[in-house]
């Protein structure tokens, strides 16, 4: 598959921001995290701005972004209309809260409601992300069960991350997070490794014999209809990362498991403000990894209808 | 409304004789001449006359090496919207631009509803849709609805473009959904076959099977034409006349 950056911006930067919210809104109506104006002004920024930059870049996406209004309409039927209502809902409570934190400089009574709603909202969008791509049985890659729990531990993964560097700026760094952190990352660790093994062991049972229903033997392609390449082999014939697999395997590793954890191990031992440049460090590092993450996720998935094309 | 019609009227869908079809490309060109001006208006072209030429077309004839026991054999395969009965293409549209009807079983897209996302692209096991850059919305094939119930064409024509153009009825259309239609017959007796029905889409179009390799060919080719015996008189004063 194609991978269009708007859609790799979006899905990794609204990842991030709705993992960052639920934390936020769970962790401060809990009393974790203390009601201070900037503090709250720079986080319930940061995760309402990557939320708004995300769905803003995959309005980019659209070839008719004017009527974007039109996918609200389509929940009863489709995932992607269930997303976009769902994020539009999470702003309801997640502006509640923020407005509770922020202006009247409280998060406890309705404003820890208005937080834990924001949090549900939250999960919920990132489940109908995660659905959009799983429910698609063209693409043996995406329709497997790793998708959607991948979609969720990722953003609570990265959430974390940032939250913890948003703490530490203010001096407040928790062992309790870091922990959480570490635990969030490996997890997302073992679970991409895991998707990947999945992947590359998959027997699809779609073949050039199923799609031509030209039974037994083997059926190659001799000609195309075109001699150009059309908007199927542009949109769903993308080859290049499958070339590069290995390499972008390896760098994915490197930027959003292996370096953030050893980064937040330093964290442990170190003072302010050495901790917070490195708390920064690593989930500036983990949102890198992450976007390339995201590109071999469309990059790598193989679409039925390259078998047309024999390849 | 993109859910699907719990049960339409009509299957109304294409048959595809594999065995019959020669590659002409007749029914590529003249589904591009009639719906560039028909339903899903324009099927635009990019750079048409240039190094890199791209544009929409709802039906696409590829050419396969089919290798069994029985030997190798050229199929050419037309390939085009099967009007499935559960289409994905259908329930994942956000806007409601997508739809099946109930009336037919026509799978159709309203160009001023699509936003261009794309996804029913992606949903779409056969690369059915192809995305218009130049007007920023999905396109596909309409089974010609702007002329099978077209009461100004002859009777005849009211078939799909491609259809009407295919040189050795290699095209089919008809309701198949009714068992005792010419096409449905024609599906069970040839054992018309879905494609990728592994996939769950239940496709209204079937493809029937190139027919099995005969033993009444002539196993030897016809001997080579002899050459002319050097002959006298009249013949043979012409022979040597022509050859010279």
């Amino acid at each position: 598959m194609h991978p269009a950056f708007s859609v790799v911006f979006f899905t990794t930067a609204t990842g991030a921001g709705y993992g960052l919210l639920a934390l936020l809104g769970v962790l401060a109506g809990l009393g974790f995290v203390p009601p201070d104006f900037w503090l709250g002004a720079i986080g319930m920024g940061l995760a309402l701005g990557l939320i708004s930059a995300g769905l803003l870049s995959s309005a980019g996406h659209l070839g008719r972004p004017e009527r974007a209004w039109r996918a609200f309409s389509q929940w009863r039927s489709s995932w992607l209309s269930r997303e976009g209502v769902a994020s539009v809902a999470t702003f309801v409570p997640a502006g509640l809260f923020a407005i509770g934190w922020v202006v009247l400089g409280r998060t406890e009574g309705w404003v820890a409601v208005a937080g834990v709603l924001a949090a549900v909202g939250a999960v919920a969008t990132v489940c109908t992300t995660g659905m959009i791509y799983a429910s698609l049985k063209p693409i043996a890659q995406w329709h497997s069960r790793f998708t959607l729990p991948g979609y969720l531990i990722f953003s609570a993964m990265s959430g974390s991350v940032l939250l913890n560097a948003l703490l530490h700026g203010f001096a407040i760094g928790s062992t309790v997070l870091l922990a959480g952190c570490m635990l969030l990352t490996l997890l997302g660790w073992g679970w991409k490794v895991a998707t990947w093994r999945y992947n590359d062991r998959l027997e699809i049972p779609t073949n050039a014999n199923t799609a031509t229903g030209l039974a037994g033997g083997t059926v190659r392609s001799l000609e195309w209809p075109h001699t150009e390449e059309n908007y199927l082999l542009k949109e769903m014939g993308f080859r290049v990362a499958r070339k590069h697999k290995a390499r972008l395997r390896q760098i994915t590793q490197v930027l959003a498991f292996a370096s953030p954890v050893l980064l937040l191990v330093a964290v442990l031992a170190l003072p302010w403000p050495y901790a917070a440049v490195l708390s920064t460090l690593a989930a500036t590092v983990q949102f890198a990894g992450m976007l390339v993450e995201r590109w071999l996720f469309f990059a790598e998935a193989k679409h039925t209808v390259t078998l047309y094309y024999g390849r | 409304m993109t859910c699907l019609p719990a049960h339409t009227d009509k299957k109304l869908g294409l048959v595809i004789d594999l065995d019959t079809c020669v590659g002409c490309q007749a029914c590529v060109t003249a589904c591009k001449e009639w719906n560039t001006g028909g339903h899903m208006a324009p099927l635009t072209d990019i750079d048409p006359y240039g190094g890199d030429a791209d544009g929409v077309w709802f039906n696409r004839v590829h050419s396969y090496e089919h290798i069994t026991e029985m030997g190798g054999r050229t199929v050419n395969f037309p390939r085009s919207c099967l009007h499935c009965e559960t289409p994905a293409c259908v329930t994942v549209c956000p806007t409601g631009a997508s739809y099946k009807r109930a009336s037919d079983g026509i799978v159709l897209v309203d160009e001023d509803k699509c936003i261009g996302c794309k996804l029913c692209s992606w949903a779409c096991p056969y690369g059915a849709r192809e995305f218009d850059t130049d007007v920023g919305v999905m396109k596909k094939c309409t089974l010609c609805v702007d002329r099978i119930y077209n009461d100004n064409l002859a009777e005849e024509d009211r078939v799909p473009a491609c259809v009407a153009a295919c040189p050795t009825s290699a095209r089919h259309f008809g309701d198949l959904g009714d068992p005792a239609s010419a096409i449905s017959q024609l599906v069970a007796e040839r054992g018309g076959v879905d494609l990728m029905p592994e996939l769950g889409y239940h496709p209204t179009n079937k493809y029937l099977p190139p027919r099995a390799n005969t033993t009444r060919a002539a196993s030897v080719p016809a001997p080579a034409l002899e050459p002319v015996r050097a002959e006298g008189g009249f013949l043979g004063w012409v022979d040597r006349m022509l050859s010279n």
